[in-house]
């Protein structure tokens, strides 16, 4: 298969360490890095297995990680008169990093708040917003809807996966499996019977090999960077559901 | 001049001015009204406006003040004008934009490093949404691009300036020993400040 898609457009490094962070509900300035640095280098083996072209950065962090756990392993040294081990603790540059991340995505997240509520408001000379130039249009019916981010497609994904029956079958893969045709699929689905939406298991329903689950993964990946479609799920660790992106027309006939 | 004329003065040049009405430029128009009792008059106007059963509303935005229609008009206003519903900005640029704000002016290593990904596509972008703006270069080997927010950036969060952002969290504990100070655009007095739409806040 030569779909790729690029990873960095979606999410980087960092928000990869604070969704394992937060799945784990550990304590940031207290990191676990045996359990963080397994589970990430698992994510990559993972995004390997998706096709995702992981970008320089997210194998800079693998690294990372497993130099700091390495340390970690060490006897500390013992040096004269330090006491205070604070100071050596090999996580420390990327715990402040991590906390300095965190706060600015705080402040972007307030900053998309007040979006929303600047959307609707109009002045005189007011022109289309500055970030109309994509014109896509949605229509927000599901406020209690949160937006999925790829880490959470990719769990999701896992279940699916390793709900998999473990058994070998001989991979007979018919030529017209392609991510360019299940995306089509996926739209026709969607717009025959998905007017509320359709989990992803609905969307999964018919795929049996490992290989068709990777297709539907990055066809929806295609789809969502295409905003053809969204992801969005009602609270964290739910039932993560595909939406299609509302039309401009329908949007305009309110 | 009465207080009231005044008044009705400022309210239609807010009606004509086509953008967030500086209390500088009211000067040069009402040039015997000293700036303090201008920026009081115009309060009481915004406050008059939230008084009374009305379709606008005043904002204090991007450095001055202006007429605004009520979000919850947002309906009728789309059908009056058939306007695209804009797409909102993504996640990394977001992130991206509250970076440079806090941290302007500010070279792409800088965000680079604190968002641990490569952030050109994104920096390309708000250029060309024009809620970044380069200001010169940075005088180190290379000399690096500087970029900060500009004032359409204030206009499209209805900020009143950068220092109506909220506070960095664990970040402004954590550069305490810097004297790391945030704040770019200083408050001209110490007045009551009335944020144009404060996000409701759970």
């Amino acid at each position: 298969m030569s779909y790729q898609i690029k990873l960095e457009a979606f999410e980087g490094p960092l928000d990869l360490l604070l969704h394992l962070i937060k799945k784990n509900e550990v304590n940031i300035y207290d990191i676990p890095i045996s359990l963080i640095t397994h589970q990430y280098l698992e994510y990559i083996e993972l995004m390997k297995e998706f096709n995702l072209e992981i970008a320089g950065e997210f194998l800079l962090m693998a690294a990372t990680l497993t130099y700091i756990k390495s340390r970690m392993l060490l006897p500390q040294e013992e040096k004269a008169g330090v006491d205070e081990l604070e100071e050596d603790d090999p996580r420390a540059e990327l715990i402040r990093k991590l906390l300095e991340y965190k706060s600015f995505k705080e402040v972007a997240d307030e900053l998309g708040k007040r979006e929303e509520i600047w959307r609707d408001i109009f002045y005189q000379g007011h022109e289309p917003a500055p970030a109309a130039a994509a014109d896509v249009t949605e229509e927000d019916k599901e406020e209690l809807m949160i937006e999925v981010g790829i880490f959470e497609l990719i769990d999701a994904f896992r279940d699916v996966l390793d709900r998999l029956p473990d058994k070998k079958t001989l991979d007979i893969i018919p030529e017209e499996l392609t991510v360019r045709g299940r995306m089509t699929a996926i739209i026709e689905r969607l717009e025959t019977e998905g007017i509320n939406g359709l989990t992803l298991y609905e969307l999964l329903d018919n795929d049996s090999t490992k290989r068709s689950i990777v297709v539907t993964f990055l066809a929806l990946l295609e789809l969502a960077k295409m905003r053809v479609i969204r992801l969005l799920q009602v609270e964290d660790r739910e039932t993560i559901r595909v939406f299609k992106a509302e039309s401009e027309e329908k949007a305009e006939g309110i | 001049m009465e207080d009231v004329e005044i008044k009705i003065i400022l309210e239609a040049l807010l009606f004509v001015s086509g953008e967030p009405l500086s209390v500088e430029r009211v000067k040069n128009v009402l040039e015997d009204i000293d700036r303090g009792k201008m920026r009081n008059l115009l309060w009481d106007l915004q406050h008059e406006y939230e008084m009374r059963p009305s379709g606008l509303r005043i904002a204090e935005v991007a450095g001055g003040f202006q007429l605004i229609t009520r979000p919850e008009l947002a309906v009728w206003i789309k059908k009056l004008k058939k306007v695209k519903q804009s797409t909102r900005l993504s996640k990394p640029s977001l992130e991206t934009l509250a970076i440079v704000a806090y941290k302007q002016p500010i070279v792409k290593s800088e965000i680079e490093d604190i968002r641990g990904v490569d952030s050109s596509g994104v920096l390309k972008g708000l250029l060309d949404k024009h809620l970044i703006k380069i200001i010169g270069r940075k005088d180190v080997p290379g000399k690096p691009i500087l970029y900060s927010t500009t004032k359409e950036f204030l206009q499209y969060f209805g900020l009143r300036d950068i220092a109506d952002l909220p506070t960095l969290k664990e970040f402004s504990d954590l550069t305490v020993e810097e004297g790391g100070d945030t704040s770019i655009v200083e408050h001209e007095e110490d007045a009551p400040v009335i944020l144009p739409l404060e996000p409701t806040n759970p």
